[in-house]
């Protein structure tokens, strides 16, 4: 019994060039040969560094003007802070009713750059900077203190302009 | 048998080995290459000139890695698929001649390890239809499911094609009148009217086109990687394979891309003939640089077609099985046998003249 050959719609679609399969398979040849001659879209990363817009959340630092730290210790953002990665101790200053942070620790491998520290801040004091080079040898390593949070506000001024236009 | 010629087998055989291993090698690199321009990408470019010493980090690593065999798995077949798949790859090179005898210091060298054997495209079918059982026995060995439905898909998928394969042949070797791959080289040395060489391709472009199709899917490559698919399975018949035995199932891949492209440049392209230049009286006293010229031609047009299956492997998408097995039964196999009758007929027509 001769079975009977089912032609589907896509069969009946198909004209007859098509169905042959070289041609087409010629112009995707083609198509390929083409985009080798065509610039590189790679980017040769340590060499040229990629620099993000202000807009853009890298790790969080502290904001320091010539008088020391903006912070006044007050522990907002501590207290937002989703993945419980920053610890703040305050002390009293010798100026009447004025605080600074003793202690200012951020666990880096804790942080998950949501922002919220620096929408908090009711001192402009922790914003995103652009920095997303953070390699650890150790865990000890990923806990940053003052020394490596504090950055100087001229560093700073395109990402405080950002907030400025847009936060709020 | 003198010593000497002992020592020039020996020698012969390392230098086809080296050729194949470096060869490998540096095809996988290529293969990155090739496919990171394609794609806009500059490729691996950190190891070595232009990541030239890439492949050979990368056997590091898979050196050094840990043997995992499957707690059910039969071990000595486990061991055994990948030594039968590399050295299939490697036992076919014996036949490919590289380029015309020449002599040194009198003993006349010809650069083939198995020179002028009567049965040579014979033996080169019979080598490639075991290729088949380390494949099968590499998924039945592993004992999983994933490696045997990988290890049948591909076996399925290799008988099919090897029939079109064989028979897109014989209309050459109906035409030719032999079977001896050196015969055959010899015979398309020169050209026609001046101008076209002597190419079984001129001759067999139906023939070529089969074979082609059939080497895509002898070699498990894209359109025809069912086997592997690397977005759509787990991995095919190598799912259970670690370290060096996966680098010798790719090796063993990439090892048959060359040997087939090799082959291709024997059979339809005037295998290590370079039309004209060749027969200039200066080569002829030469021989010896004769014999490097040939061999270079004989390179040249093995990486061109070595380029050709890689670019069609990142151009064209992956056929469905069933696809796969209609084209390889319902037209690769007519189309084939109709070559032979055609063939057939034109050679008993001019024979008869």
């Amino acid at each position: 019994m001769a079975t009977k050959t089912v032609r589907t719609e896509e069969a009946k679609r198909l004209s007859f060039w098509e169905k042959l399969y070289i041609p087409e398979i010629a112009k995707g040849l083609g198509l390929t040969l083409k985009q080798m001659f065509q610039p590189k879209f790679t980017r040769e990363y340590p060499e040229e560094k990629y620099i993000p817009a202000a807009s853009y959340r890298g790790r969080p630092v502290l904001v320091q003007e010539d008088y020391g730290e903006r912070c006044v210790a007050c522990g907002l953002c501590s207290r937002v802070c989703p993945a419980i990665a920053i610890e703040v101790q305050a002390a009293e200053t010798e100026k009447e009713k004025e605080r600074y942070p003793v202690k200012f620790e951020i666990n880096m491998l804790r942080c998950i750059f949501c922002g919220y520290c620096e929408e908090v801040c009711p001192e402009e004091a922790i914003v995103m900077s652009r920095d997303y080079e953070l390699v650890f040898e150790h865990p000890e390593d990923a806990i940053f203190g003052k020394d490596r949070l504090l950055v100087p506000v001229s560093q700073l001024q395109e990402r405080l302009e950002y907030l400025r236009q847009y936060k709020g | 048998m003198l010593l000497i010629d002992v020592v020039i087998l020996v020698v012969k055989i390392f230098v086809v080995l080296q050729i194949f291993l470096i060869g490998a090698a540096y095809v996988v690199l290529f293969e990155r290459k090739v496919s990171a321009w394609i794609q806009n990408r500059v490729g691996p470019n950190r190891t070595g000139w232009h990541g030239s010493l890439q492949s050979f980090a990368d056997v590091l690593k898979l050196v050094m890695k840990e043997d995992i065999v499957p707690a059910q798995a039969d071990y000595g077949f486990h061991l055994l698929a990948p030594i039968i798949s590399i050295g299939i790859a490697i036992a076919v090179w014996a036949v490919i001649p590289f380029a015309d005898s020449f002599t040194i210091g009198g003993k006349v060298i010809v650069p083939t390890v198995a020179p002028n054997l009567n049965v040579g495209l014979l033996l080169l079918f019979a080598l490639s239809s075991l290729g088949v059982y380390g494949i099968t026995l590499a998924g039945w060995a592993s004992n999983s499911k994933y490696s045997l439905l990988g290890g049948l898909r591909s076996s399925a998928q290799m008988i099919s094609y090897e029939l079109s394969m064989g028979l897109s042949l014989v209309g050459m070797m109906l035409y030719m009148g032999t079977v001896n791959i050196t015969e055959i080289v010899q015979a398309q040395g020169g050209s026609w009217l001046g101008f076209i060489p002597r190419w079984n391709i001129f001759v067999q472009p139906l023939g070529f086109l089969i074979f082609l199709v059939a080497a895509f899917a002898e070699t498990n490559r894209a359109p025809f990687d069912l086997a592997e698919a690397e977005p759509e399975l787990v991995g095919g018949f190598h799912t259970e394979y670690t370290g060096l035995k996966f680098g010798l199932f790719f090796l063993a891949e990439y090892g048959n891309v060359i040997l087939m492209s090799a082959l291709m440049a024997t059979l339809f392209f005037g295998g290590y003939h370079f039309p004209d230049v060749e027969n200039w009286s200066f080569f002829k006293e030469h021989d010896v640089l004769r014999a490097l010229l040939q061999f270079g031609a004989l390179f040249i047009k093995t990486v061109a077609l070595v380029f050709f299956f890689i670019w069609v492997r990142w151009s064209i998408p992956r056929f469905r099985y069933d696809q796969l097995m209609n084209l390889g039964w319902r037209v690769m196999f007519p189309l084939a046998l109709a070559n032979v009758v055609i063939t057939a007929i034109i050679v008993s027509v001019i024979q008869s003249h």
